[in-house]
């Protein structure tokens, strides 16, 4: 069996990420697995622009943000084991592998898990009728498009105005496509405005919200789908029903962490974010064992992710070389308005901690209380809340001292 | 004229309006000075990156990425997808390799290579 200091399950740009961190902060045998053929995980596909903007302060496309983090690996000589799919990890971190030269097994001081997310596929939804050719997850079609240079359809219809679906919009338009139209079956995108405006609006695409598909035409290829509104339990109302023509249905329907591995190992998660609970350094439950990026909670701006995992690269290089990751514990928890807080627990009072949460809905103005107990430790105001825009606080020492066993964030609505 | 546009400098997302002629633009709703630049770029002169892939000539099983490397007007979109379907390249291409020099007023940088 082969040691190492530190086993990074994923080469995405959070495995990447924690991998350069880890080593930086003096835990020189470090090792990335991946099962792709390069690193770079979903970055590969992603070819529009706007990556970058918050860390590097430039704005790249997916390749080029991917790029420069495998050349900070490259330069530290960190191996990136590719083509090698991790099929076990056990909570005193081996961790099995399947690879081209056959079944590796890797004795870690500790294990980041960077595995990153699928989508949610059609079989999720219960869409009812036939199954036609031409429906496709929204990131299938991009990657047949961006890295394998096909034509994916030429009428198409879009369930989903998250991020992925909105691009991808914009992408089927500029090869040629005709984009009928993007539904949305709550009453607000989840998508970036910035993605609105330049992937829908620029090209006339309509957004149909309180909108889904329920129906799925067509025998061999999909020949339409019918459309309608929803009622308040987002069931289909009949006579909103109605048909539009089309080859092709993207869907763009959330996205869930790929955390069966973790799962197996026996580490405790959060039944919201659909990842592991962690402390601030991103350690999980079982010691030596961290969780990074989208693994650990769905991110909507890389750049978010390589700052995450920065942490838990530097929090695995400290439990590796025994520097004690201090156990005061103080568990956060969501309070109205909130769905979920992360990180799930606070083990160390003397530093700056930041929390990030989610809201429930969109809403206007609001201010962001951080309690504990009746003692209103700080408070945010913010001129607009959304769901889809990840919301952070951080926390001094001074604060987190006064803080008794638990923390709460809640928003309260402002005139 | 009268327009309205969702501002996206920030995450805010302002409805911005604007009114007025050729030479004299007013913005209204916007929260900070950035919003009203915003505003009068995209009434008078609206750019975009493009990005796109190109087939390798060479190369069955990969695409090459690329991009403006600055923006280009928004009404170009289009006629530079269309010069970038009839674009092949040669590998090895490498990240930020030019591919072409001027394409609406940008060049064509290499974004993913083909080895």
């Amino acid at each position: 069996m082969m040691h190492y200091d530190i086993v990074v399950v994923g080469g995405g740009p959070a495995g990447m990420a924690a991998a350069v961190a880890a080593y930086d902060a003096g835990c020189t045998r470090v090792v990335i697995l991946d099962r792709e053929p390069q690193p770079g995980g979903i970055l590969m596909q992603c070819i529009h622009n706007g990556f970058g903007l918050h860390k590097l302060g430039r704005e790249l496309t997916g390749p080029e943000y991917a790029d420069i983090y495998a050349q900070e690996v490259a330069r530290r000589a960190i191996p990136v084991l590719t083509e090698t799919t991790v099929t076990n990890i056990t909570p005193d971190r081996v961790v099995t592998a399947q690879s081209r030269h056959g079944i590796v097994k890797l004795q870690a001081g500790a294990v980041i898990l960077a595995m990153g997310c699928r989508e949610r596929s059609r079989g999720a939804l219960r869409i009812c009728g036939t199954r036609p050719a031409g429906i496709y997850s929204a990131g299938t079609a991009q990657k047949l498009i961006n890295c394998m240079g096909y034509h994916v359809g030429k009428r198409v219809v879009i369930l989903g105005s998250g991020d992925i679906g909105l691009i991808m919009a914009r992408r089927m338009t500029l090869e040629g496509a005709k984009v009928e139209a993007v539904c949305e079956v709550m009453p607000y995108s989840g998508g970036l405005t910035r993605n609105l405006v330049q992937c829908l609006e620029d090209f006339d695409i309509p957004l149909y919200l309180n909108t889904t598909v329920a129906e799925v035409h067509g025998q061999k290829r999909l020949e339409g789908v019918t459309i309608a509104q929803v009622d308040g339990q987002r069931r289909p109302i009949p006579e909103t029903r109605r048909f539009i023509p089309c080859d092709t249905l993207l869907l763009s329907v959330g996205l869930i962490p790929e955390n069966e591995l973790t799962r197996a190992a026996g580490v405790p998660m959060d039944p919201i974010t659909g990842g592991a609970l962690v402390d601030e350094h991103c350690q999980t439950q079982i010691p030596g064992i961290f969780a990074c990026g989208n693994v650990l909670q769905v991110h909507d701006l890389v750049d978010y992710v390589s700052e995450e995992a920065e942490r838990a690269g530097a929090g695995a290089a400290a439990f590796v070389r025994g520097s004690a990751l201090l156990n005061t514990s103080i568990n956060t928890q969501p309070g109205n308005g909130v769905r979920y807080v992360l990180p799930q627990t606070i083990t160390d009072t003397t530093r700056d901690v930041s929390l990030f949460f989610r809201v429930s809905h969109p809403m206007g103005k609001v201010r962001c209380t951080v309690r504990s107990g009746a003692d209103l430790l700080t408070a945010l105001p913010r001129p607009r809340v959304a769901p889809g825009e990840m919301e952070r606080i951080t926390l001094s020492p001074d604060l987190l001292r006064r803080a008794g066993d638990t923390i709460t964030i809640e928003l309260e609505e402002l005139p | 004229m009268t327009r309205e546009l969702t501002c996206i400098i920030c995450p805010k997302g302002c409805r911005l309006c604007v009114e007025g002629g050729d030479n004299r633009l007013t913005v209204r709703g916007n929260a900070c000075p950035r919003g009203e630049q915003y505003a009068i770029a995209e009434c008078t002169n609206p750019l975009r990156t493009v990005t796109a892939v190109l087939r390798v000539s060479n190369r069955c099983d990969t695409m090459v990425c690329v991009k403006t490397e600055s923006p280009v007007p928004k009404a170009a979109m289009f006629a530079v997808m269309e010069r970038l379907h009839q674009t092949t390249v040669t590998a090895p291409v490498s990240i930020g390799d030019i591919v072409m020099d001027d394409l609406f007023g940008s060049r064509i940088v290499v974004t993913k290579g083909a080895i």
